[in-house]
């Protein structure tokens, strides 16, 4: 099994990346982006075959080490 | 003579600066690697120097946090010790909730490395007690993640608390935008007092063949 751990700032947040991100795409001409954010996956293979258990670890792990959930928000899907 | 214990991951890269300053102001230090599980008897200070530990890996000082000797720290300061983060040290201390708040990458995305006037906010700690209040000090600065957030909350209760220790500005004392910093913000402490954060690099400014050695009375506030 494996774990996609997605990590973003938090709404609210300034995202410097994000907004570089948002500044190259208009320079070079594509409209109508409202808002970019930047974030990193994280993709964790699992020997855990219950997702209940899966889901309950990887949960620790976000919240232990792998976001800040001081600026940082996550999810996590189980495929 | 005061002990201080110099805290070493694999990627610090300040730890001899560190040792440097603090033998000159005379005091006995002792680098200590990240995989011991205690600090040495009698330590007086523990500073968690500059760099890039771990290769800032996922994110500033998150997988530091993590290391043997951490433990440790956060015992000590909890009983009272005296912690001193510099840089990737600040970074540390934030991820390892001693401090609080976090520090994101900075608002124009460059790593800066440049000195800067910073203004001594408050000087009611030991840290800046040599310090005079709204003094303004001429320190380097050598980051990526510098940019200290905090939410409106948390903003309160650290102004209220006397937390904020300097602030960027221009050299006429002015409040500076240098890295997106919520108020400008480069160093803060707990609300006890006996933990303090600051991005600048106090260490690298401790003679004029330097630039500046303003970091000299910053540093002596600690081994008073």
């Amino acid at each position: 099994m494996k774990a996609i751990v997605n990590i973003f700032l938090k709404e609210g947040v300034l995202d410097p990346q994000g907004k570089a991100i948002h500044h190259a795409l208009d320079a070079i001409g594509f409209e109508g982006v409202e808002d970019v954010r930047m974030g990193k996956q994280i993709v964790l293979k699992l020997s855990a075959t219950s997702k209940e258990e899966a889901l309950k670890e990887v949960e620790k792990m976000a919240e232990e080490i792998l976001a800040n959930t001081v600026i940082e928000d996550y999810t996590i899907e189980l495929v | 003579m005061k002990n201080i214990a110099i805290l070493q991951f694999p990627g610090t890269n300040c730890d001899l600066d560190t040792v440097y300053a603090f033998d000159k102001l005379g005091c006995k230090t002792h680098i200590v690697w990240h995989k011991e599980t205690s600090l040495p008897k009698d330590t007086d200070l523990v500073v968690i120097a500059g760099g890039f530990s771990y290769g800032d890996y996922l994110r500033s000082g998150a997988i530091a946090k993590f290391s043997p000797i951490m433990k440790g720290v956060v015992e000590y300061a909890n009983s009272g010790g005296k912690v001193l983060g510099i840089c990737n040290g600040f970074q540390i201390l934030t991820e390892v909730g001693l401090l609080e708040g976090a520090l994101k990458r900075n608002i124009n995305l460059h790593f800066i490395s440049k000195f800067q006037t910073l203004k001594v906010v408050n000087n009611r700690n030991e840290f800046l007690q040599k310090c005079e209040k709204d003094e303004v000090l001429n320190i380097p600065i050598a980051h990526a993640d510098g940019n200290y957030y905090i939410d409106e909350d948390g903003y309160r209760e650290l102004e209220k608390n006397g937390q904020i220790l300097v602030q960027y500005c221009n050299p006429r004392g002015e409040r500076e935008v240098v890295n997106g910093s919520v108020n400008s913000i480069a160093g803060i402490c707990n609300k006890e007092k006996n933990v303090f954060g600051l991005m600048p690099h106090p260490e690298r400014a401790m003679e004029m063949v330097l630039g500046s050695k303003d970091g000299v009375k910053m540093l002596e506030g600690l081994i008073a």
